[in-house]
């Protein structure tokens, strides 16, 4: 269970707060969504949760199954099950997909006390993976998404998804950049991984991800906190009317 | 009051002959090692006033003795190229050790010692021997080089006349403390034959080291050096060669440790169609400053030439490049590129870099890019997030840096212990 109370961040370079107090609660087994104008913090409350250097938790808390997020290296967040799909997968010259994903797995099996995958296995679980994405074989040699088209990388960040199967699984705005045929793949790859012990936190613009991707809850941000939340027919509110009646409700 | 340059030159060369002597070897290369006694004269040994120098002292190499040099204690490391069969010849302290070395039977491959050279009539030496590096003279000076081809006393001459079936693996020991090797090698690989070369080792405390190249006519040449771990270890090397008509040429060196490294490569194209890359991964921890400093003339068509050098630098290590591409009038679509690269894992480490290119010919194709960065922080973070630890992601990242480089070796298994001599260093340095 991802837990967050009353979350506050500012830049560490800059004296500027961009979350003002988040508060939310993820359920293992439940699928809930963000929405929210551009520039209302969503990315920066997956990034804060994942780990990423240049923001200062300035009040509040960030636990998954109680343990303290806040103070863990990003690599042990991921150990412990947290996953973000990125807004925008890194380019990583030189690091072959496979390398990398074997390395991954590996090194989160090793943290949490479990064997690790040999090659064959490795190759095997992959591409079985990979295919149900239809990423090709190509594509898991090449550099980390390296060359790889908007949806491409999208896609690939759903095969690592599928390869380190998080408990906690963040994907910021996966959709944006996909076609209609990816959007359904992405969907089904990530329907696929639906359990009663994953919770899911999607952030997104469109209703067209969520129509796939069911919610059981939606919430909306704006300017750094959560300002409504609801069922699925917040996300269709929100399709219809844009965010003008929320804010103007909420303020 | 500062001497001038000249006088300062001629005193170092002075202080330096004063301890070595020529050695009585008796006919041709009696006459080789005198030609080059005679340059060196000529040129005096470099100063830190020579342009060629700028950025490098060469005080610890012109010395009259090494700065004192501890072997490194590789403990359990396996040996370079272990798992490579290849044959093995043996200096240690920079004399043949006949005793640790293969039986040079190969077929196509006939090996010599220079120690042995003017007893043997190892004709084809002559047109070599001293003859590359005289003409890699100009139009820089490259005095410890001359110096060298006059006193160096060991060495291998070897001849191709085919595909060599197996790599020759020239091993340098290093047991003294205080040695001072200088070792001469010359390499002739005749029309259509293939040889590939490995060199490893420090070779002693100080090391001056010649390697004269000629690859004829459609042959390939294939070349490998690591230069040993020993933190102290102190080396100048010189690489001539000299390409003949669509013939394949390659070198990679890995550089780890080492307090001081010069590294020079004279290469020309003279034949049309050749191909000439020239590649380094240098990975330098404190106080450590090497140097590549290379110049490859296109003078030929349609030739091909690539320079990839790449620097990990941390606490406060130096890294030079010095590169030329130099086109002749006449060497028509030539393609030449350059690229040096440092990635400093701090701020103290520092890299230098000069590329040059300089064009006679109009219908040419070349680029050159210097580049310094530090590891890229939302890289690291991605790999992080996806659960690789830290220090593992760094390494990972530092490999994908030097990837361009060691694509530059051709046989896979070669390049995989390249590899994992690379991953040991960053597991014990970062780790
Ligand atoms: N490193 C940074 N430096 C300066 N401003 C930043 C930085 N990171 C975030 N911000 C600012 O913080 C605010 C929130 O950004 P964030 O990326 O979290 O928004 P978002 O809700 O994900 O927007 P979008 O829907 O456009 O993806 C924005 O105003 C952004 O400009
Ligand atoms: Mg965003």
């Amino acid at each position: 269970m991802l837990q967050i109370k009353n979350l506050h961040v500012k830049l560490e370079e800059e004296d500027k707060q961009i979350l003002k107090g988040v508060d939310l609660v993820v359920e293992p087994g439940k699928v809930h969504a963000i929405m929210g104008p551009n520039g209302s913090g969503k990315s920066t409350l997956s990034y804060v949760l994942s780990g990423r250097g240049g923001y200062e938790v300035t009040e509040g808390s960030a636990t998954l199954d109680g343990a303290d997020l806040l103070e863990m290296e990003p690599e042990a967040r991921a150990a412990a099950g947290l996953f973000l799909a990125f807004q925008y997968p890194v380019e990583i010259p030189g690091v072959g997909n496979m390398t990398f994903l074997r390395t991954a797995v590996n090194a989160q099996r090793k943290a949490r006390g479990q064997e690790e995958m040999s090659a064959g296995e490795f190759l095997k679980v992959i591409r079985e993976k990979a295919k149900t994405l239809k990423i090709d074989a190509e594509m898991l040699k090449r550099p980390v998404n390296v060359g790889f088209s908007g949806g491409e990388k999208k896609r690939n960040e759903i095969l690592q998804m599928a390869m380190l199967e998080p408990t906690m699984c963040i994907l910021d705005e996966t959709d944006s950049g996909l076609d209609v045929d990816a959007m359904k793949l992405v969907a089904e790859g990530v329907n696929a991984l639906r359990s009663p012990d994953r919770g899911f936190l999607v952030i997104t613009h469109y209703q067209r991800l969520l129509d796939h991707i069911k919610p059981d809850v939606v919430h909306i941000m704006s300017d750094g906190r959560i300002i409504k939340t609801g069922g699925p027919e917040l996300a269709l509110e929100v399709e219809n009317n844009g965010y003008a009646d929320i804010l103007a409700e909420a303020v | 009051m500062a001497q001038p340059q000249a006088t300062q030159k001629q005193e170092a060369l002075a202080a330096r002959l004063a301890v070595l002597r020529l050695p009585t070897s008796g006919g041709w290369l009696s006459l080789a090692r005198g030609l080059a006694e005679t340059r060196l004269k000529g040129m005096g040994l470099p100063g830190r006033r020579d342009e060629y120098w700028r950025w490098t002292n060469p005080a610890v190499l012109i010395a009259p003795e090494p700065g004192p040099a501890q072997p490194y204690d590789a403990r359990d490391e396996v040996p370079a190229f272990d798992a490579i069969d290849r044959v093995k010849l043996v200096f240690t302290d920079g004399v043949f050790h006949a005793a640790a070395s293969d039986d040079p039977a190969l077929a196509g491959v006939e090996v010599s010692r220079l120690a042995e050279a003017s007893a043997r009539d190892v004709h084809w030496a002559h047109e070599l021997y001293g003859v590359l590096e005289a003409a890699g003279q100009k139009p820089v000076e490259r005095p410890l080089a001359a110096l060298n081809s006059a006193y160096a006393t060991e060495g291998v001459l070897i001849r191709v006349t085919a595909k060599a079936e197996k790599p020759v693996h020239l091993i340098y020991n290093h047991e003294s403390e205080v040695s001072d090797a200088i070792l001469h090698h010359c390499v002739k690989v005749e029309e259509g034959a293939e040889l590939t070369l490995l060199e490893s080792g420090p070779a002693a405390a100080r090391c001056n080291m010649v390697l004269e190249v000629l690859v004829a006519d459609g042959a390939s040449f294939h070349h490998v050096r690591t230069q040993g771990r020993d933190h102290d270890r102190q080396a100048v090397t010189h690489l001539f060669a000299r390409l003949g008509e669509g013939c394949r040429f390659k070198s990679f060196t890995l550089t780890a440790n080492g307090v001081m490294t010069r590294n020079e490569a004279v290469v020309e194209l003279l034949g049309d169609d050749a191909v000439a890359h020239l590649a380094g991964a240098a990975m330098g921890d404190g106080d450590f400053h090497q140097d590549d400093t290379v110049f490859v003339t296109h003078d030929a068509e349609r030739c091909e030439s690539r320079q990839v050098f790449k620097k990990v630098l941390r606490n406060g290590a130096v890294g030079v490049f010095q590169g030329k591409i130099l086109v002749k009038p006449g060497a028509q679509k030539t393609d030449g590129y350059q690229i040096s690269q440092s990635l400093l894992l701090d701020e103290d480490s520092q890299f230098l870099a000069k590329p040059e290119l300089e064009i006679y010919a109009d219908d040419v194709s070349c680029s050159h890019g210097s580049t310094s960065g530090a590891i890229d922080d939302t890289a690291l973070f991605y790999l992080r997030s996806r659960g690789v630890p830290e220090r593992a992601a760094q390494s990972l990242l530092v490999l994908a840096f030097l990837a361009e480089a060691l694509e530059e070796i051709e046989d896979e298994a070669i390049a995989e212990d390249i590899r994992s001599r690379l991953e040991g260093w960053l597991n014990r340095r970062m780790g």
